[in-house]
């Protein structure tokens, strides 16, 4: 196949190219700078948090030490990481349940729950989400609020995000290679696990990282939900960044960002391996 | 229940539409029901007192609609709510202005490079959205960097011409600095449907416009952007709906002049410990939020039904 020659671009197209260029780094700029600020006056010596006054890394050996902090990590790692995995387990019986059943009663309801908790102000659901918690603890005895109650609300926003990409990537699929497996034999638990899983996998993991962040991250519904003793990270951050500016704030999200960056980095060259491995192996099976 | 009707659906489907329908209804459709009982109801001391009573013989059915009431009289909750759709309508029409243009940019570049640029799109959601509009604080306060430049360029004289700050200089703590964090936190909201939505485009059309005579221009406003509907309908409503509950960022950029209704919902409920009240706001913002909510989950199931 010969390759058509590059297209000369009209005038206006040209044009448009450098505002294209121009309006796309403005945007980009306006994304980042802040985060460019929060790690720049994150090595301020200065107690004027505006005003910089030379590099100093006296805030992380700080945060080194700040209990308030680290007590409030733990709690938010150990909540986000059973938040995103109970999503990803419920989202993915959600997204199969609309994919693949077109009709059942009720469906058009369930899309609707799935799809309000994503734009449902936090206040509210986290305001419901407790009154129901304090009506249920006076009929029942439980919950406390605490861990477990932030756990919940989490998980309502965190499975509607995980439903919404995983139901985009069943609804991609071939069907056709779920029938074969089946043509073949498989049993429908079989064709699950050997077929649809492994090409769903990347998805999940993306809805499992997604929600992980949000639990991460989340402030409103955790102050709704929390007890005595639960406070998380967001919690304590958003207590201090009220009264003011805060270098240890600044410490921590450096810390946030880099690890963030980090994983950004690792994921992306263990993606690119293993497609390089795909290419490789498909290459090779065409060849034999 | 629903389900249980459907004859087709074998036990383990039941199973699976069964087990996440059940958890939707009681934490997310339950608790509304919840609200909109305590928003009716009188509070003693501690408990509420229950809606239907049965004493005697007599059935009773006690609605205490005084929190309604002093919701549609007071004038503060009025404007209040009155400034939370405005700001929402503000921050909805600066992310589409500057938002799709963007994603439109993005959707015509190269196909190398997009996957890149959604991904830059993507990041700051990883890094703390808390952290981030904290950032603004900084970036606006006096000797912030964003507030040096605005001074440079006496943007300050029109801001205040506009009456969008006090005074020169000062832009913490007003409607512009609330505004900006608003646009900034949302705006990848905006730009991640409208980039699905116009890169799936079939180019063919703009061939087609072109041949039949329309300029770029025209063919953008004829064909591209109609064509681009659902993308415009889904983003906004991501953009408007959150933004009329916001609570986090009124408090840390917004000021005594910025009351927006998820922050007399908070203190209600956490300063003045009056649970109907906050119950009442909330059931009038849900309210408020219905048409738009139904928008957008139309938005959704057509976009989904697009796919297949």
């Amino acid at each position: 196949m010969s390759r058509a020659p590059k297209p000369i671009l009209p005038a206006y197209q040209r044009r448009g190219q450098w505002l294209a260029r121009a309006w796309l780094t403005a945007g980009f700029a306006f994304l980042y700078l802040p985060i460019l600020a929060l790690v720049v006056y994150s090595f301020n010596n200065s107690p004027l948090p505006t005003v910089w006054g030379g590099f100093t890394l006296q805030w992380f050996s700080k945060l080194a030490h700040d209990t308030e902090i680290i007590d409030g990590l733990w709690l938010s790692l150990k909540i986000a990481f059973c938040n995103a995995t109970a999503a990803v387990l419920l989202g993915t019986l959600a997204a199969w349940a609309l994919v693949k059943f077109k009709r059942f009663g009720g469906r058009t309801l369930m899309v609707g729950m799935v799809n309000a908790p994503l734009v449902m102000p936090e206040v509210i659901i986290g305001l419901s989400l407790l009154l129901m918690l304090v009506s249920m603890q006076r009929w029942l005895g439980f919950p406390e609020r605490g861990m477990l109650t932030i756990w919940m609300g989490h998980l309502l926003v965190g499975m509607a995000y995980a439903t919404v990409v995983i139901q985009a990537r069943l609804q991609d699929l071939n069907p056709q290679l779920e029938e074969a497996a089946q043509d073949l034999g498989a049993r429908p638990l079989q064709v699950f696990f050997l077929v649809t899983l492994p090409m769903i996998a990347q998805s999940l993991m993306s809805a499992w990282l997604l929600t992980f962040t949000l639990s991460l991250d989340d402030v409103v519904l955790a102050a709704f939900l929390s007890g005595p003793g639960s406070t998380t990270l967001p919690m304590v951050i958003f207590s201090r960044a009220r009264l003011g500016l805060d270098p240890s704030v600044n410490a921590v999200a450096t810390v946030v960002i880099g690890v963030v960056a980090l994983a950004v980095v690792g994921g992306s060259y263990a993606l690119a391996r293993a497609e390089r491995r795909r290419a490789q192996e498909t290459a090779q099976a065409a060849r034999a | 229940m629903a389900i249980s009707k459907t004859p087709h659906l074998s036990w383990s489907a039941r199973t699976v539409v069964g087990v996440p329908y059940l958890w939707l209804l009681l934490c997310f459709m339950l608790p509304f029901l919840i609200v909109l009982k305590i928003s009716v109801s009188e509070m003693e001391t501690v408990v509420f007192k229950d809606l239907i009573t049965w004493t005697d013989g007599v059935l009773q059915l006690q609605l205490k609609l005084s929190n309604y009431l002093f919701i549609t009289q007071d004038d503060l909750y009025f404007r209040t709510y009155l400034a939370s759709l405005k700001y929402a309508a503000v921050t909805t029409a600066l992310c589409l202005l500057i938002g799709y243009p963007f994603a439109y940019f993005m959707a015509r570049a190269s196909k190398a490079v997009q996957p890149g640029l959604l991904m830059m799109v993507m990041l700051p959601f990883w890094t703390s959205f808390l952290l981030r509009v904290y950032a603004w604080k900084g970036l606006l306060s006096e000797g912030g960097w964003v507030a040096q430049v605005l001074d440079a360029l006496h943007v300050d004289q029109v801001l205040i011409a506009l009456a969008l700050i006090p005074g020169p200089g000062q832009y913490m703590n007003t409607p512009f600095s609330l505004v900006i964090g608003m646009v900034y936190t949302y705006l990848p909201f905006m730009i991640l449907p409208l980039y699905a939505n116009l890169s799936k485009m079939d180019m063919r059309l703009l061939e087609a416009a072109s041949d039949l005579g329309a300029t770029a221009w025209v063919a953008f406003w004829k064909v591209t952007v109609p064509l681009s509907r659902g993308g415009i309908v889904a983003g906004s409503m991501l953009v408007f709906i959150p933004c009329v509950g916001e609570f986090v960022i009124p408090e840390l950029l917004g000021g005594p002049q910025t009351l927006m209704i998820g922050r007399v919902l908070w203190d209600e409920f956490f300063a003045n410990n009056d649970w109907p009240m906050a119950s009442s706001v909330a059931v009038v913002m849900i309210l408020l939020i219905l048409v738009p909510l139904a928008l957008f989950n139309k938005a959704q199931s057509d976009a989904q039904e697009a796919r297949r």
